[in-house]
């Protein structure tokens, strides 16, 4: 069991961070806007995160202007798709362990 | 982490893919209506044809020679354009039936995506106009200029067939399940292109038939 607790990534221990991530693995980029909207999180709770998640280089920044609008977009990096592919793994490890004990 | 709290995650994980790049708030309802709007005017242009001069004159004259029907029906270019008077009534019927289905559409899609948690006006839902509008535009506008020049028999064919493009394209951001209603479209098209003089009928089928059976597959399928 605590094999399997240990493989959890530490960086997605968040609710908002985990979800990021499972909107940017299905979308090639999203803008900050849209992941506001979608995950229905505050501005500075989701810069947060988003701040975390490049840390730990899992996601990339694109920056640019729509107009006069600053308009960020953002997008997962083959290391942070691995890393999301090996949490859910183990969440599934975790699910199928407990339910044979 | 407790089973119920890692399934839980594992769900929001599942719905959040989706939610964030399909627009999963068509209706199915809204599909049966439109098949039933389609239904309702092919019965009008069915009258309105039924009684055309030149309709009579394609089908109602044995003694006309096959070559001379086919150039009637499908028009001989621009000198030889023929102007049924029937078309612009025809026009009507239809540019109706495209704007109540259209407006169904958007009424109850608006009420899915409340309760979807999903923003009408979003990501997806604009990927999804987009991408169905570049075939319809295209396929509308190819069509005006060939009714212009009098070859009014491409209009069942081709409505169904760049319908049906627009369907398969659009379907990468919805239900998947459009793409099988968009090859359908397309199939009942390319037929409907060998068999001329059955317009009406291939969009009853096509718009009214299809629509119908599809929509009621959808709302059984997600509505409920």
């Amino acid at each position: 069991m605590k094999v399997q607790f240990e493989k959890l990534d530490k960086a997605f221990e968040n609710r908002v961070r985990l979800q990021i991530m499972s909107v940017l693995v299905v979308n090639d980029r999203y803008d900050f806007n849209s992941l506001k909207e979608l995950l229905d999180v505050t501005d500075g709770n989701l810069a947060s995160h988003l701040k975390g998640l490049e840390k730990e280089e899992y996601i990339m920044v694109h920056k640019s202007f729509l107009g006069r609008k600053p308009n960020t977009n953002y997008e997962a990096t083959e290391k942070g798709k691995k890393a999301f592919k090996l949490h859910l793994d183990a969440l599934e490890q975790l699910i199928k362990q407990q339910k044979t004990n | 982490m407790k089973e119920d709290e890692i399934r839980d995650e594992l769900t929001s994980i599942r719905s959040l893919m989706e939610r964030s790049s399909k627009f999963i708030s068509l209706s199915g309802l809204s599909g049966i209506l439109a098949g039933v709007y389609a239904l309702i005017g092919v019965t009008f242009a069915w009258k309105i044809v039924f009684n055309d001069p030149m309709y009579r004159a394609l089908y109602g004259n044995r003694v006309l020679s096959h070559e001379s029907k086919i150039a009637l029906y499908y028009g001989s270019g621009p000198s030889g354009a023929l102007l049924s008077p029937s078309i612009a009534p025809l026009l009507l019927i239809a540019l109706l039936v495209l704007a109540a289905s259209l407006l169904t559409g958007i009424i109850l899609s608006i009420r899915k995506a409340k309760k979807n948690g999903q923003p009408v006006w979003g990501k997806t839902s604009k990927a999804l106009l987009f991408n169905m509008s570049v075939p319809l535009i295209t396929g509308g506008l190819l069509m005006l200029i060939l009714i212009n020049r009098g070859y009014y028999g491409i209009i069942a064919p081709s409505s169904l067939i760049f319908y049906g493009l627009a369907l398969i394209s659009a379907s990468n951001f919805t239900f998947s399940d459009v793409r099988y209603l968009g090859i359908l479209e397309i199939l009942l098209g390319l037929i409907a292109a060998c068999l001329p003089g059955y317009g009406l009928l291939f969009w009853a089928v096509g718009f009214g038939v299809l629509h119908i059976v599809y929509g009621s597959v959808m709302y059984f399928k997600y509505d409920r």
